[in-house]
């Protein structure tokens, strides 16, 4: 394992920047290039380098597979669950126009929250099938 | 707003939501419990949605308050409410029944996400019927798909995967072609929403790429629902599947398909721009003709009756686009008709099927014999649904082949053939089920008496339901047919 000590100590201070990158590009997709998926799949890429260096179980430590599942789902909860709460606050089914005091504001949360439960249901489903794939055949 | 006006967005909205809370209930019993009552609260969406049109005439909803024709918008009239109603119908009967054939088909800890996949499928099959939205409706057969495809993998056997396979790349060209073709409308009408490219087609309708559009989604779909000679991911995906899911996409799946065909060919093409009148008459009539003819024949020589259900569903399929095909009322209405009546005939024939899994653990002819005194109920309902299948009098089955028939005749000729073949393939449907009735019920079992007892009142009663329903619509025919007559003259642009 001695070998791997260069790559290691390289991503291990990349992976800080690679999240934070994962960060801007999904808050900053309503402005610019970018969004929940790209995001979603830069945040993931950061756990699956990790992963690929320090192994499954260290990673699986992190972000075990149980609550890897949980994301998946609460990603995909939170963007249905955002459509209900448009038409609990009166509009049409993802109507953002009532999510705030004025339309333009409503517009600009619904689409964070949106985009967000894009992001964490995507970067959960690229761990899950890493951790699937390399989990193959250990039980 | 009150609740009743957003009814078409939780038709979908509702089980697209709860299929990822499902997949966080461990506890198999709990995620079953879930899904049904879900599904049940979807078919009273559907229902109140049907009584909504048939009052109000077509409800559009604009998704996210963005109107048509930039928005997406979800267009709800006789022909989709009706679409919604079969969908929603099968899914509150058979989810039910899944309980105990999942259990034993299905790994344990797999349950949850089965139950999401199941919802999940539920979503796009209701999505499709329900948009109108070229685009959304791809998005919906990707969800619809790409969930059967896992539902179907689901099973113990491991030919459910090779199964599930080959309808993934078989489905994915499909909807490839569908999507090309969407494309090229788009480029030449600049639009999506459906009722806006009806309009705007007949300017451009004599260019080469619309005619290269018709071609593509006419394939493409045929390839979802399965038209001979495109039937081939068929009959393996039915025979593997676990059985609550062939019972569940057979009644629903290539339903839905043929009536985005219908949606595309009468509404988008139009009846006066002459592509559909070509693509039914010159194209697709021949191959319901041998699709139903080929699927008898080779029905009857199968010894899987799982197999055997599957190709007796490719003449059926023959059946339903053969009336569209034929271009008049009667004709369209035997289609649409039968797209409900064969969802009750072949859900029940398939439920039966799951049923004789649970006690036997095999749907194979020559491990039926005698089966009929061990499961009477059981074999009772396959005799019933095997009769509406054929065509009896007092079942669904004859009302689709009389109006069929009927809709056949009119035209004269050519019809007076078809109406023979049609004759013919009942004939062959009849032999096809008497073998199965004839192991049932007269060789001797080699089962002792205590070994194989009647399933589950749980299985038992969902399945009578839809035999039931069978004979009920076989009688009282104002629901079904006044429904699919109103929605043949919408499609045909016909006043009543």
């Amino acid at each position: 394992m001695i070998h791997h000590l260069i790559p290691r100590v390289v991503v291990k201070l990349l992976i800080p920047f690679v999240l934070l990158f994962g960060l801007y590009v999904q808050f900053h997709g309503d402005f610019g290039p970018g969004g929940g998926f790209q995001a979603g799949v830069i945040f993931a890429a950061a756990f699956i380098l990790y992963a690929m260096l320090f192994g499954l179980d260290h990673a699986q430590r992190v972000f075990p597979a149980g609550v890897i599942s949980f994301f998946v789902a609460a990603g995909l909860i939170l963007y249905a669950g955002v459509g209900f709460a448009s038409i609990v606050l009166g509009g049409n089914y993802l109507d953002y126009d009532v999510l705030a005091h004025d339309p333009v504001h409503g517009q600009h949360r619904g689409i964070l929250w949106i985009e967000l439960g894009v992001g964490i249901t995507v970067a959960a489903v690229i761990v899950k099938i890493f951790y699937m794939f390399s989990g193959r055949g250990r039980d | 707003m009150s609740v009743a006006a957003h009814l078409p967005a939780l038709q979908v909205a509702l089980p697209l939501i709860a299929a990822p809370l499902c997949s966080l209930l461990r506890r198999p019993g709990v995620a079953w419990g879930f899904a049904t009552l879900v599904s049940w609260v979807v078919l009273v969406i559907a229902a109140l949605l049907l009584a909504q049109v048939l009052s109000e005439g077509t409800l559009i909803y604009e998704m996210g308050g963005w109107a048509a024709p930039w928005g997406i918008i979800y267009e709800v009239d006789t022909i989709n409410a009706f679409m919604l109603l079969i969908v929603a119908a099968i899914g509150a009967i058979v989810t039910p029944y899944a309980r105990h054939t999942v259990t034993a088909e299905v790994p344990a800890e797999q349950h949850n996400l089965f139950y999401a996949a199941w919802l999940l499928c539920l979503t796009g099959l209701l999505g499709i019927a329900i948009t109108g939205d070229a685009f959304n409706v791809f998005v919906f057969l990707e969800i619809s798909s790409l969930s059967s495809y896992v539902l179907i993998a689901a099973s113990n056997d491991r030919r459910a995967l090779t199964a599930a396979y080959q309808y993934l790349v078989l489905g994915t060209i499909g909807a490839t072609f569908y999507l090309i073709g969407v494309g090229l409308i788009y480029m030449m009408t600049g639009t999506l929403n459906i009722s806006d490219m009806a309009e705007r087609l007949p300017d451009v309708a004599n260019t080469r790429p619309i005619r290269a559009a018709a071609g593509f989604i006419t394939v493409g779909i045929a390839l979802k629902f399965a038209l001979f000679p495109l039937h081939l991911w068929l009959p393996n995906a039915y025979t593997y599947a676990p059985s609550a899911v062939s019972a569940f996409l057979a009644a629903t799946a290539t339903k839905v398909s043929i009536y985005v065909l219908l949606r595309f060919e009468f509404v988008v093409f139009g009846v006066d721009i002459g592509i559909a009148n070509f693509h039914f008459s010159e194209f697709l009539m021949p191959l319901c003709v041998l699709a139903f003819l080929a699927g008898s024949t080779v029905a009857i020589f199968q010894n899987d009756v799982k197999r055997l259900l599957a190709y007796s569903s490719v003449a059926q399929i023959g059946y339903m686009v053969l009336g569209v095909s034929f271009y008049s009322l009667d004709g369209m209405t035997a289609g649409i008709v039968h797209l409900f009546n064969h969802a009750m005939i072949k859900s029940a024939l398939f439920m039966v099927m799951g049923c004789i899994m649970l006690r036997v653990g095999s749907v194979q002819i020559k491990d039926l014999h005698g089966i009929g005194r061990h499961m009477p109920w059981t074999m009772f309902a396959f005799v019933l649904g095997g009769l509406s299948l054929i065509g009896v009098p007092l079942t669904v089955g004859f009302i689709s082949k009389w109006y069929l028939i009927l809709g056949a005749l009119e035209e004269g000729g050519y019809g007076f053939a078809i109406a023979a073949a049609v004759l013919i393939s009942s004939l062959l449907s009849v032999i096809y089920i008497w073998r199965v009735v004839e192991v049932a019920y007269f060789k001797p079992s080699p089962h002792g008496a205590a070994e194989i007892t009647e399933a589950p009142l749980g299985m038992l009663i969902p399945t009578w339901l839809l035999i039931g329903a069978n004979i009920y619509f076989g009688v009282q025919t104002d629901l079904t047919v006044g429904v699919a007559r109103q929605a043949a003259a919408l499609l045909l642009g016909i006043d009543l």
